[in-house]
């Protein structure tokens, strides 16, 4: 009978998160920022059906960085959840604090007891009546939450992003300015995105009910600076 | 949070994820109607016009001979282009509205992309498929369905039976215990490519014609201040015609037939005999 080697925990522990590390580092980053109506969620995605942002909830969006079939296994579960207990309560008892719970509880699951991590990380927005009221949820491959404010990166090259955001983000800005600071912070120095490497959309703050809105690729230039 | 194999998973579909997650009720064992005063809703009306489709309702709920409710509402957006209207038994027909409404979101947020309006008008007519254990125990719904297809640039009425049956009607469908007696009235007045304003005016005299003969259907509450729930749906989306333009075309309508029948009221009011009203 053969043994199987033993292999320290915490080795386990760390090549797993560097197998989910290099698998999210491999796509392309997202940003979420608040301005003045509302929360903006920039992706950079050249696909124009294959989407990174989408709608929970009325007032909640998700995105997701990483392996496609994982994080949209991980959306379609989260719009489950939360239309079921809308369905069961009321609209009003569907929060993004709790679905950050469960979505964190599923990823550390997985994270200890698969084979695979999942090669994620993702995002949960919810827009508040006042910007001191908006939340984000950042949850990682392992399961860890970081609860944020003013902005998030999600990806590979989140520290660089975030310093360039830290720089130029600032209050109350309105969409297009926003825009052009998120874009500019998500390309770099070296390069420029256009509207064919972005997707787009919005939590809009004023909204009556749904306040999830795509912001189209054939709308996007209007939004953005010229050059 | 849910999660499925691929093989039990429920797509798109809320009303099975809900089933699965044992949220929806099981149709009774007996008939509900023999021992207990079940409350109904009555006569809605949707009538197509040039730029989409008018959706109305009367507000009385009834227990049999009681009024139960004074201003229930009937007529609802499905969605940001179509409307559901019910008649029937009032609190399995206002379950099935919400379950509607959240089929439509959701199928909407899963799949990224709309239903369209024929695939939503056969939603609906399985969920009354589904109903049918319980209307045989005296829990009936009867809804009618109507939208504006974007597709076909036009709007279009979908009218059930108590089986699921779908039919689509050209220019008006009607339900409920008044129903007949507002198709009456519609069907008289209606012409292709009528006025929204003729259209809401026809509308408002066919749920005042129904009401005058059926007890179930309530009629203007003029002292209440309660009027018909009318809706349009349009290229622009469904909208509430508000109750102040409604309150002011009651006006209209019977200064209208008061003017029609002389003396400044409606026939067959009078207890006095004729020649005794000088």
């Amino acid at each position: 009978m053969s043994m199987p080697f033993y292999v320290a925990p915490e080795q386990v522990m760390k090549d797993r998160a560097d197998y989910a590390r290099k698998g999210i580092a491999r796509g392309r980053s997202l940003v979420a920022v608040q301005y003045a109506d509302g929360i903006a969620i920039v992706a950079e995605n050249p696909s124009t059906t294959l989407r990174k942002v989408s709608e929970i909830y009325d007032r909640i969006a998700f995105a997701g960085v990483g392996k496609y079939n994982e994080f949209d296994q991980l959306r379609i579960a989260g719009v489950r959840a939360a239309d079921l207990k809308g369905f069961s309560y009321s609209r009003e008892d569907v929060d993004a604090r709790s679905l950050g719970n469960q979505y964190a509880q599923i990823l550390g699951q997985v994270f200890t007891h698969e084979i695979k991590p999942m090669e994620v990380e993702i995002l949960v927005a919810e827009v508040g009546l006042t910007s001191s009221d908006d939340q984000f949820f950042h949850i990682l491959y392992d399961g860890t939450v970081m609860d944020e404010d003013r902005f998030t990166v999600l990806g590979g090259d989140a520290d660089a992003i975030s310093n360039r955001l830290e720089e130029a983000w600032a209050p109350e800005l309105d969409l297009r300015a926003v825009l052009a600071v998120a874009v500019a912070a998500l390309a770099g120095p070296d390069r420029s995105l256009d509207a064919s490497d972005l997707e787009v959309a919005v939590l809009d703050r004023g909204a009556d009910r749904r306040a999830f809105r795509r912001i189209e690729r054939t709308e996007l230039p209007g939004f953005l600076p010229k050059g | 949070m849910p999660f499925f194999n691929p093989s039990e998973d429920p797509g798109p579909d809320f009303a099975a994820l809900a089933k699965l997650q044992g949220l929806v009720p099981v149709a009774p064992s007996a008939a509900v109607d023999e021992r207990l005063q079940i409350t109904h809703a009555t006569t809605v009306v949707a009538i197509r016009y040039a730029d989409g489709v008018v959706m109305a309702g009367d507000r009385r709920a009834t227990s049999g001979n009681i009024i139960s409710h004074r201003a229930i509402e009937k007529v609802f957006p499905a969605d940001r282009h179509s409307g559901v209207a019910i008649a029937g038994a009032a609190g399995p027909a206002m379950e099935m509205v919400k379950l509607f409404q959240l089929q439509l979101e959701h199928y909407e947020k899963v799949e990224g992309s709309q239903l369209s309006l024929e695939g939503k008008a056969n939603q609906l007519g399985q969920m009354v498929r589904n109903n049918l254990p319980a209307a045989m125990q005296g829990l009936a719904v009867v809804p009618i369905f109507a939208g504006f297809d974007r597709r076909r640039s036009t709007g279009r009425l979908f009218q059930y039976d108590i089986t699921g049956g779908r039919y689509e009607e050209s220019n008006f469908a009607t339900s409920g215990s008044g129903g007949s007696l507002a198709g009456s009235v519609v069907k008289m007045r209606f012409h292709e490519g009528l006025s929204r304003d003729e259209t809401v005016d026809l509308a408002i005299t066919a749920l005042f014609e129904a009401a005058d003969e059926d007890s179930a259907t309530g009629g203007p509450d003029m002292v209440r201040g309660i009027y018909p729930v009318i809706a349009t749906i349009t290229a622009e989306g469904f909208q509430r015609v508000l109750d102040a333009e409604i309150a002011q075309r009651f006006v209209g309508l019977l200064d209208a037939l008061s003017a029609r029948d002389g003396g400044g009221r409606l026939s067959e009011t009078s207890t006095e005999t004729a020649g005794g009203a000088q």
